[in-house]
């Protein structure tokens, strides 16, 4: 497992838990390309968390095998596995005797680094994650809850690893500072390019987040997986469909930006507006104002074309 | 020794007037008897209590590392750790003669009684204050089950067990001044000697037993600032 | 080593001081009864004295202070010491060995008292309060039955340690079973054990007993709810 990221392959895997009837997991299929950003959602209870820790081997698999880069997991020690899986859980599990530095620092420590390389590693992830220098003397208690969860997340970078875990990790988060968390989470994803397994019960922080998305449904069956824009087009079955809403129009439209879709030639009339905006805010204001079209501007406020309500309808269809 | 019955006392030679009187307090007293009486008196009871507490801290820290492991001794153990607790320290000093006479053995084997069942439930309950998702993410970060516990679990049960080895160390120093109802040892006995006098010599009762609070004060204390010390995490009021 | 240890062993011993139980059981139900008696008292001193005053500041989160030094000095005050101090104030007899038991047990009844009161949820006080219920009501309908527990643990603790002291109250003609274990003269080595034997008895029955009385009077849920470690430990 080195490189900047691993691919995994859930090849036939299902897990019973003693004293349970029905399976927590049953026969999942899934590969995850390397570098990949994938997002288990689902209804809780529908075996995302289980999923996640039968990769690092947290949970004992009962059948079936995982793979990581064509290696299955149950060829490696658990510890050697999991000191190559950075995991990042809602709860953090900060060590609170431990200072941050000394939080962040725990695999490479482990791994036998030397300290100089240790601190140079744990004031370069502090500045990734958005946290000061000074942060690194303080205890886990000394901060809020965003800013553990920022070292919960440093922690789980702390030894480069190829491969991100992360259970809910901003569930217990107000809806600001989890917006400004998934935004950073996905900048992260880009710099790095490590393949991450998310695991959220939200479906629009799935959709924000995933390239792709895997949906368990009751008795850890697979429902679907497929990349978000996919997904909201053609939901596989009713389940799918009532998960991700009756408004799944509305949310593709919120995936794509003007600038990133075939436009209408330029026409004249209307309001202008920016081509950053998302086709669904676009169709927000033709409904508000009751516009019958709207003119779309470059970076220069020059007009490169016309969207009308009709056109972003058709787009839907594509 | 019977120094406190006035007006004769044979081996004291010149007893001043406030010992005569048998005044509350008689400095002169504890002055002239800190070298023979009371001096060894504390020096033997910090003798007692240290290895008491010495032998009671390992074998109670062995047992709570083994309900640890074993989750099923856990409250076995406890219960009868609770029961020994409620033994009267005059009555297991006199139960046990019979099988190890009267000596400072019989002694020891309480007082570590004492301190082995003060201080295994508060280690038993430190090992299990690392919470679940702190023990959690550790494993998931790869330290081995060994790690876990010299790492994680110890250092976070130290202050729990720094709790449990200040009582500890205070009930031993209290139930060592019975101890000396048993043999001539310890701040007790002085107790025990003005006590077998119709009219109690005071002064001796107070010295002797104010060096026993005095103690038990000091060594509280001196606890109290070495776990400041050796829980840098918990400084500023903030719970672990 | 454990030969050693045990070169002085009479078994024999044991035998007597249960053949000296079996011959005297009247004498020693009276000494019990005497025991029990001196500790009821003093028990019921400390609780009518620090019982309240622990709820009081509870109620009012004052005084952390004085509660918490009064269970660290007395923890560190000698049940020997108070004994021996108090018979030289008061003379010798039931009234001193009262005082000094009583004094013993007012450092955990005081504690436990005012934490279990200052810990009360202070939303659930809250609540009370802006439900309209008046002070008395929030301390004797709210704050008690929540405090209950620990309260109980507290009294517990403090019986516990009265009935255990009390036969060193017999150096200071306290009565009780203690007379028989302090006068080896009299009665031999088997009285001594014999009496100590009953002694055991009497605080394990007294500290079963009170638990027993706990779990039954505890409210529903209250203090029934035990800590368990979320283990995930499938893999080692
Ligand atoms: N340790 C366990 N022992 C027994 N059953 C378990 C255990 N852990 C999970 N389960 C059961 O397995 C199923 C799947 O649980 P899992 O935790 O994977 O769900 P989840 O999708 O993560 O749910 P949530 O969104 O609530 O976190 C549930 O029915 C759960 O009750
Ligand atoms: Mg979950």
């Amino acid at each position: 497992m080195t490189g900047t990221a691993a691919e995994i392959v859930f090849d036939n895997v299902s897990k019973r838990y003693p004293g349970r009837s029905s399976p927590a997991l049953d026969g999942l299929s899934l590969t995850i390309p390397a570098g990949t950003f994938c997002v288990l959602v689902g209804p809780s209870g529908g075996g995302k968390t289980t999923a996640l820790k039968l990769i690092n081997r947290l949970i004992s698999l009962d059948e079936g095998d995982i793979r990581i880069d064509g290696t299955s997991i149950l060829d490696l020690s658990p510890v050697a596995l999991r000191r190559g899986i950075g995991y990042v859980i809602q709860q953090i599990g900060l060590f609170p005797h431990h200072t941050v530095g000394e939080n962040i620092g725990t695999v490479p420590k482990l791994l036998g680094w030397p300290a100089a390389r240790i601190r140079e590693r744990t004031e370069e992830l502090l500045t990734i994650v958005g946290l000061d220098r000074a942060d690194a003397t303080r205890y886990p208690q000394e901060l809020s809850g965003g800013q553990r969860q920022r070292v919960g997340l440093a922690r789980a970078l702390a030894a480069d690893p190829p491969l991100l875990l992360m259970d809910e990790p901003f569930g217990a988060l107000d809806p600001i500072t989890r917006a400004r968390q998934q935004d950073e989470i996905r900048r992260l994803h880009r710099e790095v390019g490590k393949t991450i397994v998310f695991v959220t019960h939200d479906i629009d922080e799935a959709i924000q987040l995933g390239d792709r998305i895997a949906i368990l449904g009751e008795g850890g069956r697979l429902a679907q997986y497929d990349t978000p824009d996919a997904i909201l087009a053609d939901p596989a079955d009713p389940f799918v469909a009532a998960f991700i809403g009756e408004d799944r129009a509305l949310r593709r439209l919120a995936l794509r930006r003007l600038g990133d879709v075939p436009l209408l030639p330029f026409a004249g009339g209307g309001p202008s507006v920016g081509s950053a905006l998302t086709v669904r805010n676009a169709v927000s204001l033709l409904l508000e104002g009751g516009f019958d079209r709207l003119t779309v501007t470059g970076d220069a406020g020059t007009p490169i074309g016309t969207i009308t309500l009709a056109h972003a309808t058709s787009l839907l269809q594509s | 020794m019977s120094h406190a019955s006035p007006p004769v006392i044979p081996h004291f030679g010149t007893a001043s007037d406030c010992v005569l009187a048998n005044r509350p307090f008689c400095s002169d007293w504890v002055r002239a008897h800190w070298q023979d009486t009371l001096g060894p008196a504390l020096v033997q009871h910090v003798e007692l209590t240290a290895i008491a507490v010495a032998i009671g801290f390992i074998l109670a820290g062995g047992l709570a590392l083994f309900a640890h492991r074993i989750r099923r001794a856990e409250q076995p153990i406890g219960v009868v750790a609770t029961l020994v607790y409620t033994i009267p320290s005059l009555a297991l000093f006199q139960i046990l003669v019979p099988f190890t006479g009267i000596t400072t053995t019989t002694v020891e084997i309480a007082l570590v009684g004492y301190s082995l069942v003060v201080l295994y439930p508060n280690m038993a309950a430190g090992l299990n204050h690392a919470p679940a998702d702190v023990v959690e993410a550790a494993r998931g970060m790869g330290l081995t089950e060994r790690q876990i516990l010299l790492r994680i679990e110890l250092p976070l049960a130290v202050p729990a067990v720094l709790s449990g080895l200040r009582l500890a160390v205070v009930s031993t120093i209290s139930i060592a001044t019975i101890a000396a109802f048993l043999m001539p040892r310890g701040l007790g006995y002085p107790i025990f000697v003005a006590l077998r006098d119709p009219a109690p010599f005071k002064t001796e009762i107070y010295a002797a037993g104010g060096l026993a609070v005095a103690l038990a004060l000091v060594c509280d204390t001196a606890l109290v600032v070495a776990s400041r010390a050796l829980v840098p995490w918990t400084r500023k009021g903030l719970a672990a | 080593m454990i030969a050693v240890l045990f070169d002085q062993f009479q078994p024999g011993t044991f035998i007597d001081a249960l053949r000296f139980i079996g011959d005297n059981p009247g004498f020693l139900g009276q000494k019990a009864l005497e025991q029990i008696e001196l500790a009821g008292a003093a028990l019921l001193i400390a609780l009518v004295v620090a019982g309240p005053l622990g709820v009081i500041l509870g109620h009012f989160h004052r005084g952390a202070g004085l509660a918490i030094g009064t269970s660290i000095v007395g923890r560190a005050l000698p049940s020997l010491v108070l004994i021996a101090v108090f018979l030289t104030v008061l003379g010798i007899g039931f009234v001193n060995n009262m005082v000094a038991l009583a004094v013993l047990a007012t450092g955990p009844v005081l504690t436990n008292a005012y934490s279990a009161v200052d810990g009360v949820d202070r939303g659930v006080v809250e609540a009370a309060r802006g439900m309209g219920l008046s002070r008395w009501q929030i301390i004797t309908r709210v704050e008690l039955p929540l405090a209950a527990p620990l309260l109980f643990a507290g009294i517990r603790i403090a019986a516990v340690t009265v009935v255990a002291t009390a036969p060193i109250a017999a150096v200071a003609g306290g009565g009780g079973l203690g007379d028989v274990i302090v006068n080896q003269a009299s009665y031999r080595l088997s009285g001594v054990v014999g009496a100590s034997l009953c002694v055991m008895a009497l605080s394990a029955g007294v500290w079963i007993a009170l638990s027993s009385l706990e779990k039954v009077s505890a409210p529903g849920g209250v203090g029934s709810v035990r800590v368990r470690r979320n283990h995930h430990k499938e893999l080692k």
